[in-house]
């Protein structure tokens, strides 16, 4: 089955159409690169794909479930992290695992163990009883994406997930994305690093609500004769006549 | 002179030392870029720099002028951007920036040359609220909010962050033409491939300098031949790499892996040998030139 449908997927406010008729399917087990210029409505997109509002038009399924009318049913297969937000500074390590795994319905016994053994996996057995507040933002994030996963979804939403962190623990994140991937978790990322969306199966991009290119890296460099998804992006782009935050 | 002048700068927060003796200088006319991820320490060198915060100890001077005592005359000759949009929202574009260039006792008909070109793809919103504005716009609007006093020192935090490869292009070019009317400028970005569009740069990380030198010299002082390969199976080949006794270090790099080699003497052919069961699936290994972003990685993991 796959992980994400859309038809002519559309939300418009007012006489703007923010996302404007996108139609794409995501593999189960795929890495996905969602990438757009700034305004071209790849959030839009994504809040409808992560159950929190709905089209105006269109139709789409996330995990088998319908955008429209099975939005809580999304809600509970699906994980989601950010740059912006994704622990609470003041819980403690534990205390945000168990937060967040009581928040999706993970048993006692079962937060117990799995926190166990996340905690021992990241090599952060000293920290987690701490505070987040006190982490280097690295193994916040790489935290973060452990938590986003911790109820074993069918999909992860990860929007600029590695943003501001630096090139050595980039990768890592980037490791644990490759794991979650063959573990069979999809995988939705968007990213501003061109090198990041070479990492992913297939991206797609994003101009002015419409996805104007869809395939993988290297058959969008032949595409567009080049030899860097930089240059890829910027002749999609260069284009766009909406730009916003 | 230098513009800029940084000795052993020493900030902490708490057990935190986000600034670790700091030293550098800026010439004149010299478009600087302090490179480094989040909490690497540059906005705090920015806001000590531009007179805001108070280091814990050495010295730092912007024209001359020490940051500490001469910190009025300082204002006058620097101009900041700082990370985060903080003009007034509520104010529109002109007000804005009638509104600084009168808090420096100028107007702006009288520096209209220096932000004209920048002012000029923003004025048809003149009326448009600060708050109601595009990222890339707000970004135009606070530079032109920055230079409106002629300052002799620009300093920009992160003007790029979070912005689309086409913005952060276009913004670049616009440091281009303000490089050519003499401003000096220090740069911050967490973008590694923003490296090598300054003069020269400083590598920073956990408040510790790694290196400091031109783009190029810091390529051309990456010790050993750096390869790059690829396979059709590109995480199993980075896992079995990794494997390899004879391999130093291998990471990902957009569509290949780069590594380097132990051996001083290996060659393409040596790696060849290494990748073993991927020769016949679609692998492909080259040695190539460095990037800031394998210096920045050699550097931060000290081999």
């Amino acid at each position: 089955m796959k992980a994400i449908i859309c038809k002519g997927l559309t939300k418009q406010f007012g006489d703007f159409k923010a996302v404007d008729s996108i139609s794409f399917d995501v593999e189960q087990g795929e890495i996905f690169g969602f990438l757009g210029a700034n305004g071209a409505g790849k959030t839009t997109a994504m809040r409808i794909l992560c159950g929190l509002s709905y089209p105006t038009a269109g139709e789409a399924t996330v995990a088998g479930f319908d955008v429209y009318r099975q939005q809580e049913k999304i809600k509970k297969n699906i994980g989601y992290m950010s740059q912006k937000f994704s622990l609470y500074d003041n819980l403690t390590l534990l205390e945000n695992i168990e937060f967040y795994g009581g928040v999706y319905g993970v048993s006692r016994a079962d937060i117990r163990t799995r926190s166990r053994e996340l905690v021992s996996t990241l090599g952060l057995e000293k920290e987690a009883g701490k505070l987040v507040a006190g982490l280097p933002l690295g193994w916040k994030q790489k935290l973060a994406f452990s938590v986003a996963i911790f109820h074993r979804p069918r999909i992860v939403f990860l929007d600029e997930p590695t943003g501001g962190v630096d090139p050595v623990t980039r990768r890592q994140f980037w490791d644990m994305i490759y794991e979650a991937a063959a573990a069979g978790i999809t995988v939705f990322v968007t990213t501003h690093y061109m090198d990041e969306a070479e990492y992913c199966n297939r991206i797609s991009v994003m101009v002015d609500g419409r996805v104007e290119a869809l395939d993988t890296p290297a058959r969008l460099k032949q595409q567009f004769s080049t030899d860097s998804m930089d240059e890829v992006f910027y002749q999609l782009a260069r284009g766009a006549k909406r730009s916003a935050d | 002179m230098s513009s800029v002048s940084v000795k052993n700068i020493v900030k902490t927060y708490g057990e935190v030392r986000a600034v670790d003796d700091v030293s550098f200088e800026v010439q004149k006319g010299e478009l600087f870029g302090l490179i480094g991820p989040d909490g690497a320490g540059k906005t705090s060198l920015f806001r000590i720099l531009t007179t805001l915060l108070l280091a814990d100890s050495g010295t730092a001077t912007v024209k001359g002028l020490d940051v500490v005592k001469d910190y009025r005359a300082i204002r006058n000759k620097v101009g900041y951007m700082p990370g985060r949009f903080s003009l007034y929202q509520d104010l529109t574009i002109e007000e804005n920036l009638t509104f600084f260039a009168t808090v420096f006792g100028t107007t702006i008909a009288e520096n209209y040359d220096l932000i004209k070109d920048i002012y000029e793809q923003i004025r048809p919103f003149n009326n448009r609220r600060a708050g109601k504005l595009s990222g890339g716009m707000k970004q135009k609007l606070a530079l032109c909010c920055a230079l409106i006093h002629k300052p002799e020192v620009l300093f920009l935090d992160e003007p790029t962050t979070g912005v689309d490869v086409v913005s952060r292009k276009e913004f670049w070019e616009m440091l281009g033409q303000l490089k050519k009317q003499g401003i000096t400028m220090v740069v911050s970005t967490p973008y590694m491939d923003e490296a090598t569009l300054c003069d020269r740069i400083a590598l920073i990380q956990s408040g510790k300098i790694l290196s400091i030198d031109t783009p190029d010299a810091i390529i051309q002082n990456f010790p050993k031949p750096l390869f790059a390969a690829k396979s059709n199976h590109i995480y199993e080949l980075l896992k079995d790499l990794r494997k390899e006794p004879g391999v130093e270090n291998c990471y990902a790099f957009g569509e290949y892996l780069h590594l380097t080699l132990r051996s001083p003497e290996a060659d393409a052919m040596s790696v060849m040998k290494m990748a073993g069961r991927h020769s016949g699936e679609g692998f492909e290994v080259k040695m190539v030139t460095p990037t800031i972003e394998d210096c920045f990685i050699r550097l931060m993991e000290k081999i």
